[in-house]
């Protein structure tokens, strides 16, 4: 009975999603504040990747916001989980020797493949949240691999505190010296498409990168660590 | 068109796992299909035929850039909603297990305390 009600609800509801949608021209220009972006990113920005201009600069508010939603998320999923008696059912059993020499191999180079992408996230497809997760992908392989590998949890916070505290106040660098919050007229531009460029969104792209990756880790670690055995 | 169609299907299917499964994890897994198909049907919003990728790092495309790449606007958005999706599917799951450990099963009918 439930079952038929929902699934009359979702016809209905795709029904009118499909009218919507359907007045949307596929594949075809519809502009709106996006073409200024687009125009006039280079001369105003000289970042190469236009969604990290946007990202960073033109919506850099909307960014420092979504930074904060993150680490509410990692503050309320450490509070729950260390209200949690959470016990596992199975034995952990030691990984493979192939498992433990590859991720010990890999760990190094993921981690600088992670700061690869967000260093170069003005350039490249990718930027900090790209290149962080990265970063806890290889933390999260280490911590499978290994179950004696503890990430230290105190400098894990320090870092993603600090990273935090140089987004704000970059930000009021801008609004000190720029005239508005996060203005990227306060360093020099440089020249287009090279590393040293774009003012000051690989600064913030490296901060933010830096949050993520050790925001990401900790939410990681607190999830895996929480459940002893029974 | 295809991209539409996808999309709306793929939020559908995830509300449907919302409402009909008695699972918790598929309720979750369902959220996080809910989440996939809003991104997709907003990235083909802003798909253009025949363009390239907004990242001008060849000559060419320095002048006139808005006639030759897709519109940047909402990959941007996207990128915002896929860190926001991986905070709840986070805070979900973290939910999931501490329910689990009260009363060792995913069951929802089981959990009848916040029924009024």
């Amino acid at each position: 009975m439930r079952k038929w009600l929902a699934v009359i609800f979702l016809i209905l509801l795709g029904f009118f999603m499909a009218k919507i949608t359907s007045s949307f021209p596929f594949g075809k220009e519809k502009w709106g504040v996006s073409k200024h972006y687009v125009d006039r990113g280079i001369e105003e920005n000289r970042g190469s990747n236009l969604v990290t201009s946007i990202v960073v600069n033109y919506r850099g508010f909307d960014t420092l916001g979504e930074v904060t939603v993150l680490f509410l998320a990692a503050t309320a999923l450490a509070f729950l989980l260390s209200t949690c008696r959470c016990r596992r059912r199975y034995e952990r059993r030691e990984a493979s020797l192939i498992v433990k020499t590859a991720s010990e191999t890999l760990y190094p180079l993921l981690i600088l493949f992670g700061a690869y992408i967000f260093i170069h996230g003005h350039l490249t497809p990718g930027g900090g949240f790209q290149g962080g997760t990265v970063i806890a992908s290889a933390v999260m392989l280490m911590l499978l691999a290994h179950f004696t590998f503890h990430p230290n949890h105190r400098a894990l916070s320090t870092v993603e505190g600090l990273a935090g505290i140089t987004f704000v106040l970059i930000g009021f660098a801008g609004l000190i010296w720029g005239g508005s919050f996060l203005a990227n007229n306060i360093i020099p531009l440089g020249q287009w498409n090279r590393l040293f460029s774009a003012g000051v969104i690989p600064l913030i792209y490296v901060a933010v990168g830096f949050k993520v990756g050790s925001e990401l880790s900790g939410l990681i670690t607190d999830m895996i660590n929480t459940t002893k055995e029974e | 068109m295809a991209f539409f169609v996808a999309s709306i299907l793929l939020i559908l299917i995830g509300l449907y796992a919302v409402l009909v499964k008695r699972n918790i994890m598929k309720i979750v897994i369902g959220l996080s299909l809910m989440d996939t198909g809003v991104n997709v049907l907003i990235i083909s919003l802003g798909f253009i035929r025949g363009r390239t990728a907004p990242i001008v790092n060849i000559k060419d495309l320095l002048v006139n850039t808005s006639s030759k790449v897709v519109d940047p606007l909402p990959q941007a958005l996207v990128l915002t909603a896929i860190v926001i999706g991986v905070a709840v599917t986070a805070v979900a799951l973290s939910i999931v297990m501490l329910m689990y450990s009260k009363k060792k099963t995913l069951e929802i009918e089981e959990y009848k305390e916040l029924k009024w």
